[in-house]
């Protein structure tokens, strides 16, 4: 019976979204308010329904209703009751009832808050933003409906894949799901730009959030990925330029790149034309993200079943809203050129520096990752681009922008000098030739590394001089400095904190790619293998039972110097309903290093396994790198020019700026 | 500067950044693409086998030996014929005799190095790769796939 109520919401939710993308688009064309009207309450309906419906499935799959084909599929009564819940989106039906929530999650906030937007734009942006509901409510009642039944009902279901069957994961698909769906709001937003005709300051000042706070979601669910992958695959790396790690990356990039080009919209009224454009970009790449994740073309853990008729209903979808709105910014883009003009030295020429690599170089991520669908479409053969690649090919491409990057935000709008900015960058230089140094000295001389090293110095130290020269550091008395300092917009914080955290971030990359030490060895118990330093003494495997998984645990004590530091038990799981072997690392994390073992198979009958031992150097500064970047993004979000009821359109520039406040 | 050579100061950059874009693309294209090959193409020696390739299959049953050192010798078939492969590591977890498997390295001699043995996430799941191979080779069975 729920899961009837469930679908029926499903299905009257894609009635209200076609209402909702129809009517107040013709009320804004005829200026008829009540047409117009319309947008909001369907937009909160909307979302209620899927509220419902989503819920519906959670109880479904809390009370193990094995009358339903997906519980079956993916749950199991023996399964922990948080992976019940995470359940609900770790497969491919409950993950599309989840983008579709957050969808219309965002519809609903724009219609509940956007009090203060023009009525036409608002009216335009919530129909579209209906509009692709339209497409996904309509792929999921005809080709993945969550709620179908299978009769007769098994009495137990087949468990969720172990590897899913993690914290990390229960909270990566929803993150990462916040930051794709969120540039919806973006892209619907450009699209009603286009309509109307019109992009100024104000809608830049409307689209700019939104974009932010997709932008924050976005960073922490593809670090969320990654860390998953860190600890739960045993391969001791994080980011694997696998296509499914691709397909959210590319996105992060466009919207990076759109997050930086809105700023010259708000500020200086130019770039808009680009930033239309980007805002299309960059949803386009999360639909073509959702369509190689969930179409099956690609092969991962990601993919949960590989149904063409998904693929290419997807695959129009994205062909539609891709095409379409290119086509209308054709037709509508030339009409929003604007008359401001900059130096190519200037902040505006430094942003749109930061624009033209962010561009160039998520075109080369997505080259690298169709070109294995294209080849073996036009009958190539098969092939395979890894890693090697997009080493050889993105890193380079960004090395120009890190280097930029700590110069632009020093300069100034509309023209610039050069020649003072970096004068006061000499701090930097020092920085940076002293980390490479150093970094020479401890590691020795791996290209990659020094340039990482250097690059994360530059940056780091580049944004502090920043910093310094806004509060006038040493210049004037420190109390002044100090008060200028509380004085800063949240919105400069946000940009230094999150300029640091990628600083930060590189460092860590740098450390875990390139100076990684890996040792792969036999030990019996008693015998100990030594790893950067660290001597590991491996003690033995035991026997244990989880819930619903057997496994072997081994431990090892690890010793520094003759000192106990940590005891590490990684586990080898067989989870029995799938019977299905997992990996589970044990790591030590370090302010210089993690510490990482694996276990493998045994060895002869002596009790000896193969144990795979890592010294991951610098990771724990990735982490807290992206974390600072998420929180750059949120106080960069939280600036009062933001806040609800801040931007204002209106003829009557003065008064405008008397509600501002 | 005047308008016009303003945007084409911004035209150049974005056309140098598309040039070196392509130029890095293509001699990584030359470098790092990894092609796939079946036990039969290798067998046939219609393949170059001087770089580095991905060798798929089924694993041979009773072929897995392991040695001393992790080392693991195992054959890949795609059940018309079959290639001996050497690999020192951890097997991923999925690893078993009688199911697919897609292996990276190189070919040294008669013998595959692999220097990657790819994890797949599914115990049902077969490789499409491997599913293709056996196809060709004329030995498929429905049903071996989920």
């Amino acid at each position: 019976m729920i899961a009837e109520a469930g679908h029926f919401a499903l299905t009257l939710a894609l009635f209200v979204a076609v209402v909702q993308s129809s009517v107040p688009l013709i009320g804004a064309e005829r200026r008829d308010s009540l047409w117009m009207s319309v947008a909001q309450p369907a937009a909160i309906l909307q979302f209620l329904l899927i509220t419902f419906a989503f819920a519906c499935l959670t109880i479904a799959f809390v009370t193990s209703d094995f009358s339903l084909t997906t519980v079956v599929r993916n749950s199991h009564t023996a399964k922990p009751l948080i992976y019940k819940i995470s359940g609900v989106w770790g497969n491919h039906e409950g993950s599309m009832l989840l983008w579709v929530l957050i969808l219309s999650l965002f519809g609903a906030l724009v219609a509940m808050f956007g009090n203060n937007l023009p009525p036409g734009l608002r009216a335009r942006a919530l129909a579209v933003q209906a509009m692709v509901a339209v497409g996904f409510y309509l792929f999921m009642l005809l080709t993945s409906n969550p709620f179908e039944r299978i009769i007769p009902p098994p009495a137990n279901g087949q468990d969720l894949n172990p590897l899913l069957q993690d914290f990390g994961l229960a909270v990566h698909p929803p993150m990462l799901y916040l930051g794709y769906v969120g540039f919806s709001m973006a892209f619907s937003f450009a699209i009603a730009a286009l309509i109307e005709g019109r992009v100024d300051a104000a809608w830049a000042r409307w689209v700019r959030p939104w974009t932010l706070l997709a932008w924050c979601f976005l960073t922490g669910g593809i670090a969320l990925g990654s860390w998953w992958a860190y600890y739960e695959l045993g391969w001791g790396g994080f980011w694997f330029w696998d296509p499914v790690e691709n397909a959210s990356f590319m996105p992060w990039l466009a919207g990076t790149a759109l997050l930086h080009s809105s700023i010259v919209v708000e500020k200086r009224d130019a770039l808009k034309g680009w930033t239309v454009f980007l805002a299309i970009v960059t949803f386009s790449l999360s639909l073509l993200g959702t369509f190689l994740v969930r179409s099956g073309v690609l092969t991962s853990v990601h993919a949960f079943a590989t149904d063409p008729s998904r693929g290419v209903f997807i695959l129009a979808l994205l062909v539609i809203v891709t095409g379409g709105s290119l086509i209308l910014f054709a037709w509508r883009g030339p009409g929003l050129k604007s008359d401001v003009l900059f130096q190519p030295i200037s902040r505006e020429g430094g942003l749109l520096f930061n624009n033209l690599v962010m561009t160039t170089a998520a075109a080369t991520v997505l080259l690298g990752t169709l070109y294995p669908l294209m080849l073996e479409a036009m009958g190539g053969g098969k092939v395979s681009v890894g890693a090697p690649f997009f080493n050889a090919t993105f890193v380079p491409l960004m090395l120009p922008m890190l280097v930029a990057m700590a110069a632009g935000p020093m300069l100034t709008w509309k023209r610039s000098d050069l020649k003072p900015v970096l004068n006061r960058l000499w701090f930097a230089f020092f920085a940076a030739a002293l980390m490479a140094i150093v970094a020479w000295w401890l590691q020795g001389g791996a290209v990659y590394g020094l340039i990482g090293a250097a690059i994360a110095a530059w940056l780091f130290a580049g944004t502090m001089v920043q910093l310094a020269e806004r509060i006038h550091l040493f210049r004037v008395p420190w109390r002044e400095s100090l008060r200028r300092l509380g004085r800063m917009p949240r919105a400069a914080w946000g940009m230094t904190i999150a300029h640091a955290g990628l600083a930060i971030t590189i460092a860590g990359v740098t450390g875990a790619g390139v100076w990684k030490i890996e040792s792969i060895q036999t030990l019996s118990p008693g015998q100990s293998a030594t790893v950067a330093g660290y001597e590991y003494v491996f003690q033995g495997v035991k026997k244990v039972d989880g819930p619903n998984y057997r496994a072997d645990r081994a431990t090892f004590q690890v010793k520094k110097d003759g000192k106990d530091i940590v005891t590490l038990s990684p586990e080898k799981r067989l989870y029995v309903v799938q019977n299905q072997p997992t990996t589970e690392a044990a790591i030590y994390p370090t302010l210089w290093g993690d510490l990482y073992a694996v276990i493998g198979d045994p060895e002869g009958t002596n009790g000896a396994y193969v144990t795979r031992l890592y010294f991951n150097p610098l990771v724990l500064w990735m982490w807290i790198g992206v974390m600072l970047m998420v929180l750059g993004g949120a106080f960069s979000l939280s600036d009062r020019r933001y806040r609800v009821g801040a931007p204002t359109r209106t003829s009557r520039p003065v008064e405008g700026a008397a509600a501002a406040q | 500067m005047k308008r016009k050579h303003k945007r084409l100061t911004f035209v150049l950059i974005a056309l140098l950044l598309l040039g070196a874009a392509t130029a890095l693309v293509l001699s990584a294209f030359e470098e790092s693409i990894v092609f796939f090959h079946s036990p039969s193409d290798i067998v046939s020696k219609k393949v170059p086998l001087d770089r580095r390739l991905r060798l798929g299959g089924l694993v041979e049953k009773g072929s897995v030996v392991k040695k001393a050192n992790a080392v693991v010798t195992f054959r890949i078939t795609d059940t018309a014929n079959a290639i001996p492969v050497t690999y020192t590591g951890i097997l991923p977890d999925l690893f078993r005799e009688g199911q697919g498997v897609v292996t990276e390295g190189r070919m040294v001699g008669n013998e595959f190095k692999a220097e990657e043995v790819l994890a797949k996430h599914d115990e049902k799941y077969m490789p499409p790769e491997v599913a293709d191979a056996i196809k060709k080779a004329g030995q498929w069975k429905g049903g071996q796939q989920k």
